[in-house]
């Protein structure tokens, strides 16, 4: 299968980019690195008019050590987050997990901006940014401004980014203890999107596929905070959740996933700290 | 020293892994130079009257040559009437009322079926063109699965009584075996529909050539393609030529050639042009035709002391939208019901119904993988009931080698078998005893993962029609090379390196010196092809053959040539030299030989068929780890012992047994075509198909076993599909022993982990 | 638009549609045919190529986004007549049986082997959850990138 007709732009620059998506409105889609979106023009589930590619923009591929926080720009592909030597030391949840995306072959061409810019809640690491607190940084032709994670995934593959709006960057604290981690991805095959998957740093839980957004397990923490066991934080972990059902799993199997897997997720977080 | 036997690398490997094959649509022939491309316009309803198509915007496309629709189909022989037989257990009607067209006319019955074709001169443009092909529908209630098909309230054939073409159900049931059974157990079990899943998907090319209609399609068999074109068609076959270039695998659903290929015959017939066709996955997963789908009722009684005193299996056979090979499949699945046990009482029934969903045909095993799965389970509830080690119930209940040729009560005649001693081999390689060990203490220490060990003995008939048997034709050349022309078609099973194998064997022509030909109705008019295991035992006999009658004009040609009495004549099969019995200075060469004969050729032309089948046993022993916490299951090992005979070459018989395992694994764990209720697939692509991956497997440990058969020379039967028969069972069997403590007696396939955990949360409940 | 890629070594360059999918221009304008497409949703693999010497699946990347860069088919691995290792281990280890999937599975595990020369079995298996073989359990694939493995050291 292959896509619908469009129009093919390369930009050299973000500025261009920018400029690029400006001119064409609505009928333009930044193509990073293709994985998430090829797909579905493929299958004629998307049709933009217009594609601009920003495959190529290097000045937004990099992995910087800034003292508190590590700056990850959007088009570092999955496979360049999972190899990182910074982010194995400081932030091993991060490169654990990006190396559970997809197959090899996709994490070659797949950016970590891509995936948190598609606004998938069955995607990795939205939910896996939302567990490190990590802040999104984009640009628009009125600036740069920065958007925490938390308030970013809006609804089903919609994110705060405005129209013509470009995500930059990432920016992820440093955990307090990099050690307390735990990424628990729930899958029939490892080429599946997660059932549920689960990522926790410290005490912050992020959910995969429980919901329309990616989301964190408000309740479980809350518990944890307020200084329960880790089993009874589990019980919770589905409160205020809401799971679709679909071929893989119905949304009850889905809430108990849940709970498993966030008393896994936190049994091995404290373990490994 | 024979090189059967040998483990001998393939010659085909050395192409297919530096240029890559040569599939249909990589055929890059001059006669194909420019051919149009052709894109089906499908349907989007299970079950609906179509009210209208409209192509007018679609011709308006940028290189859209014509949009076809059956309305353009005058040119075709009228539908065959009903054929004889329908009914109580005859062949399945494929005529009168239960016709399949080729394009849809008024009505359609699944999702994906041909309504119209779009010729362009390029691909792109045909996906864009098909889209815009307007239908309009008046939908009819879908009928969506086999138990909705037979309660019938919604019939798909006008003109018929119900949704049941064929069946084979007595008149009254005999309980009364059962009654004097200390233990009755009942269960209903799914053998769910599942996908064919060849990588390569469905391809035809079409084109005049030399007057000749020329049809190149990836098949098991070119020569009943041909025959099933020359009847679809109303052509005469050899105003045609069919041609199978590199297959990109077929597991039963490339034999012969389906609806929609016979639609691209009839586009180029019909245009006068070349055309190239090849499905996307999507259409794949909706087109090609898919497998297994049977619903069964097992009943099975005995006594305490693991005794098995009678078996009843009812199956309901979803053939899908048409009765096609799907109708014959539930008969097989009832003649191979009793498996490996000589039992006192077995009892069968089939219906077969027709639903709003892509047809059903052969898959790996075709049957017989049905047939054994419901006995392998029926006899694990058996020795779940009666607390016994389900091993031991097997033991107690084979057919004894002292028996054969067996006789069931369903009417096969099993040649030979060992069923116990291949059990015991499988138990012993697998470490039963330790294994049973360890999962006492997994249950015992009471964690989240819970070993399961599952066993499954089996018996399968392959090449069901052995009369039918297979051609080869040899040709020795005055060059000393040997030209192989074999009805059997290879799609990844090493023919060319096997049969090339057996002429060394028995003339010592060096496999170098042996081209095989296969797959072309001009050359090789005559020819079955492949499927239900069949290539070796007959296509590799007609060769054995074939070489014997060769070697006999050899000799008589060397008798000449060194005017010495034929007796008197040796052939060195180690060196491909013939002399006079003990005067090596006498020794002529093949090409010295049939340089002699007249046409400087030696020819045999040769058709090799059985008196019966042949069947083929195993037993599989599955290791399995379960989360009890969330059902997921994994595979840990897979031990088993196929014995399909003497191993001509076990680098070929190993590889069949490796891919047939992870098919059967894949039935048994993941794999399974979903409709929602109004019949629309929820399985058309691979990212929702759940195929099996590497991740999901572990290495397979195979233990060797070679019990012959006298109804062919080579002693073998077939091995192409064993693996997937006795794999699934087994693993099924492992999941359900493995929460088995929990009170779990039952979990259907596949084994998904949601599945899991509901049997083990509903057992908990209870 | 131009798009210009060297396959194998040999620029290549061609007015091709927009949309175009690399795989297509692989198959129908350079014409190296052994690169499949077995999917439409990037999940079976057999469209694997290297693309700056990293696995990638041909059918997911546009042409246009493979311009000015480097392609490595099936048809470029072997040199001087001599099959690259991993080829040579598919042969002897009987790795392929119908061939469809085998060229992209070589590819991936050039790649794979690159990345990390002396893989476990499990990272053989894990590496390739990308590529579909319907014909080998994948057990002698496995075995295949192992035995090469073991040969490059």
């Amino acid at each position: 299968m292959i896509p619908a007709s469009f129009a093919y732009h390369r930009a050299a620059s973000a500025d261009e980019a920018l400029s690029l998506a400006a001119e064409h409105g609505e009928d333009a889609k930044f193509l990073a690195g293709g994985h998430s979106l090829l797909p579905l023009m493929k299958l004629r589930f998307a049709a933009p008019e217009v594609i601009i590619d920003i495959g190529r923009l290097s000045e937004l591929s990099f992995i910087t050590d800034e003292g508190s926080a590590i700056r990850i720009g959007a088009l570092t592909r999955h496979h360049d987050v999972e190899h990182s030597e910074l982010l194995a030391r400081e932030i091993p949840l991060l490169a654990h997990a990006a190396g559970q995306v997809g197959d090899p072959q996709i994490r070659h061409r797949g950016t970590i901006g891509g995936s948190v810019a598609h606004g998938d809640p069955a995607s990795d690491l939205p939910a896996v940014l939302l567990a490190l607190d990590a802040t999104f940084v984009a640009r628009g032709r009125a600036g740069t401004r920065e958007i925490p994670a938390g308030e970013f995934f809006r609804s089903l593959f919609e994110t705060a980014l405005e129209p013509g709006e470009l995500l930059t960057e990432i920016v992820v604290p440093k955990p307090a203890n990099g050690a307390a981690w735990s990424f628990q991805k729930f899958t029939k095959r490892a080429i599946d999107w997660a059932i549920v998957g689960v990522a926790v740093q410290d005490d912050r839980i992020g959910l995969i596929n429980m919901g329309s957004v990616p989301l964190r397990a408000g309740r479980a923490e809350a518990a944890l905070a307020a200084g329960e066991p880790v089993a009874d934080a589990a019980a919770v972990a589905a409160e205020g959740t809401s799971p679709g059902s679909d071929i893989h799993a119905s949304r009850a199997y889905r809430e108990h996933l849940a709970r498993v897997l966030v008393g896994r997720a936190l049994e091995e977080a404290r373990s490994r700290s | 020293m024979s090189i059967l036997g040998t483990r001998v690398i393939r010659t085909e490997d050395p192409r297919l892994l530096t240029v890559g094959g040569v599939y249909v649509d990589d055929l890059r022939a001059p006669e194909l130079e420019g051919a149009a491309r052709l894109t089906f316009v499908r349907s989007t309803m299970a079950h609906a009257l179509i009210t209208g198509i409209d192509a007018s915007e679609a011709l308006r496309e940028p290189g859209v040559a014509a949009v076809l629709t059956a309305g353009d189909m005058d040119d075709l022989p009228p539908p065959p009437p009903e054929s004889e037989g329908g009914g109580e257990g005859g062949p399945v009607p494929v005529g009168g009322p239960w016709s399949e067209p080729l394009l849809a006319a008024d009505r359609v019955r699944f999702v994906g079926e041909p309504i119209a074709v779009v010729i362009t001169d390029g691909g792109y443009q045909g996906e864009d063109a098909a889209e815009l092909v307007s239908v309009d529908y008046e939908p009819l209630p879908a009928v969506v699965g086999a138990r909705a098909a037979v309660a019938g309230e919604s019939l798909l054939f006008p003109g018929t009584s119900s949704n049941v073409p064929v069946s084979r159900v007595p008149d009254s049931v005999d309980d009364s075996p059962f009654a004097g059974c200390d233990v009755v157990v009942e269960q209903d079990i799914v053998n769910q529909r599942v996908a064919c899943l060849p990588m390569e998907s469905r391809a035809t090319a079409a084109a005049y050539v030399n007057g000749k209609l020329t049809i190149w399609h990836s098949s098991q068999n070119a020569q009943l393609c041909r025959l099933i074109l020359a009847g679809a068609l109303g052509m005469a076959p050899d105003q045609m030529r069919v041609i199978v270039p590199d297959v990109g695998g077929g597991f039963g659903a490339k034999v012969g050639i389906d609806r929609d290929a016979i639609i691209v015959a009839w586009a180029c017939k019909h245009t006068g042009r070349a055309l190239r066709w090849a499905e996307t996955r999507s259409e794949n997963l909706v087109g090609m035709t898919q497998g297994r789908a049977q619903l069964h009722r097992v009943k099975i009684g005995g006594n305490r002391d693991g005794r098995i005193l009678a078996y009843r299996l009812d199956v309901i056979q979803d053939t899908g939208a048409y009765p096609r090979t799907g109708g014959f499949l539930p008969g097989l699945t009832c003649l191979m019901a009793p498996g490996v046990y000589d039992l006192p009482e077995v009892q069968t029934s089939f219906r077969v119904a027709v639903t709003n969903a892509t047809p059903v045909h052969a898959y790996r095993g075709a049957g017989r993988p049905e047939a054994t799965a419901a006995i392998e389970r029926a006899v694990d509830l058996f020795a779940a009931e009666i607390g016994m080690d389900p091993a031991e119930v097997r033991r107690r209940n084979f057919v004894a080698p002292d028996k054969f040729p067996f006789a069931t009560k369903t009417g096969a005649l099993y040649d030979s078998g060992e069923y116990g001693a291949a059990l015991d081999k499988v138990l012993a390689a697998a470490g039963y005893g330790e294994l049973r060990a360890e999962q006492k203490r997994r249950r015992e220490h009471g964690g989240p993962r819970q070993l399961g060990i599952g066993v499954s003995t089996y018996v399968e008939i392959t090449a069901a029609d052995a009369g039918a048997g297979e051609s080869a034709k040899l040709v020795v050349a005055d060059d000393g090379t040997a030209t192989v022309y074999t009805g059997s078609s290879a799609h990844g099973q090493g023919h060319h390196t096997a049969w090339a194998m057996l002429v060394q064997d028995e003339l010592g022509i060096p496999m170098d010196k042996v081209t095989v030909i296969h797959g072309d109705t001009d050359l090789i008019p005559d020819g079955v092809g492949t499927y239900a295991s069949r290539s070796l035992q007959l296509g590799g006999s007609a060769v054995h053959k074939a070489a014997i009658e060769v070697k006999d004009e050899g000799r008589h040609q060397a008798a000449e040539m060194l005017e010495a009495a034929e007796a008197d004549i040796v052939l060195d099969t180690d060196t491909g030299l013939w002399q006079v019995r003990g005067d090596p200075d006498t020794a002529l060469t093949w090409a010295q030989v049939a340089g002699h004969a007249s046409g400087g050729t030696l020819i045999a032309d040769v058709r090799f068929s059985a008196d019966r089948p042949t069947f083929p046993f195993g037993a599989h022993v599955a290791v399995v780890e379960v989360d009890t916490e969330t059902g997921k299951v994994t595979l840990l090992r897979h031990v088993t012992v196929d014995d399909a005979g003497p191993v001509l070459n076990p680098v070929l018989a190993e590889g069949q047994r490796h891919g047939g395992i992870a098919q059967g694994a894949a039935q048994a764990l993941l794999e399974e075509v979903l409709y929602d209720a109004d019949g629309n697939p929820l399985t058309s692509t691979l990212a929702d198909y759940a195929a099996i991956t590497a991740t999901e497997l572990p290495s397979f440990e195979l233990v060797s076993s070679e019990t012959p058969t006298t109804l062919n020379p080579l002693g073998v039967k077939g091995i192409g599909e064993a693996g997937t028969i006795g794999s699934t069972p087994a693993i099924q069997n492992a999941v359900v022993d493995a929460v088995a403590h929990l009170g779990v007696r039952h979990i259907d396939m596949p084994a998904t982990p949601e599945r899991v955990w509901a049997a083990i949360e509903e057992a908990r409940a209870q | 638009m131009k798009v210009s890629v060297r396959v194998n070594g040999h620029d290549m360059t061609a007015d091709v549609e927009d949309r175009m999918l690399l795989v297509h221009f692989l198959r129908d304008v350079a014409g190296l045919t052994a690169t499949n497409v077995g999917c439409d949703t990037t999940s079976c693999g057999a469209c694997t190529v290297l693309l700056d010497g990293e696995s990638v699946k041909s059918c997911t990347v546009l042409a246009a986004q493979a311009d000015g860069r480097a392609v490595t088919t099936v048809e470029g691995l072997a040199g001087n007549g001599e099959m690259h290792p991993v080829q040579r281990a598919f042969h002897e280890q009987h790795g392929l049986q119908c061939g469809f999937c085998t060229p992209g599975m070589v590819m991936a595990i050039v790649s794979l082997l690159r990345e990390n020369p002396h893989p476990t079995e499990e990272q053989v298996r894990a590496g390739l959850e990308g590529n579909l073989c319907r014909c080998t359990g994948y057990h002698n694939i496995v075995r295949a990138a192992l035995a090469a493995a073991e040969v490059a050291s």
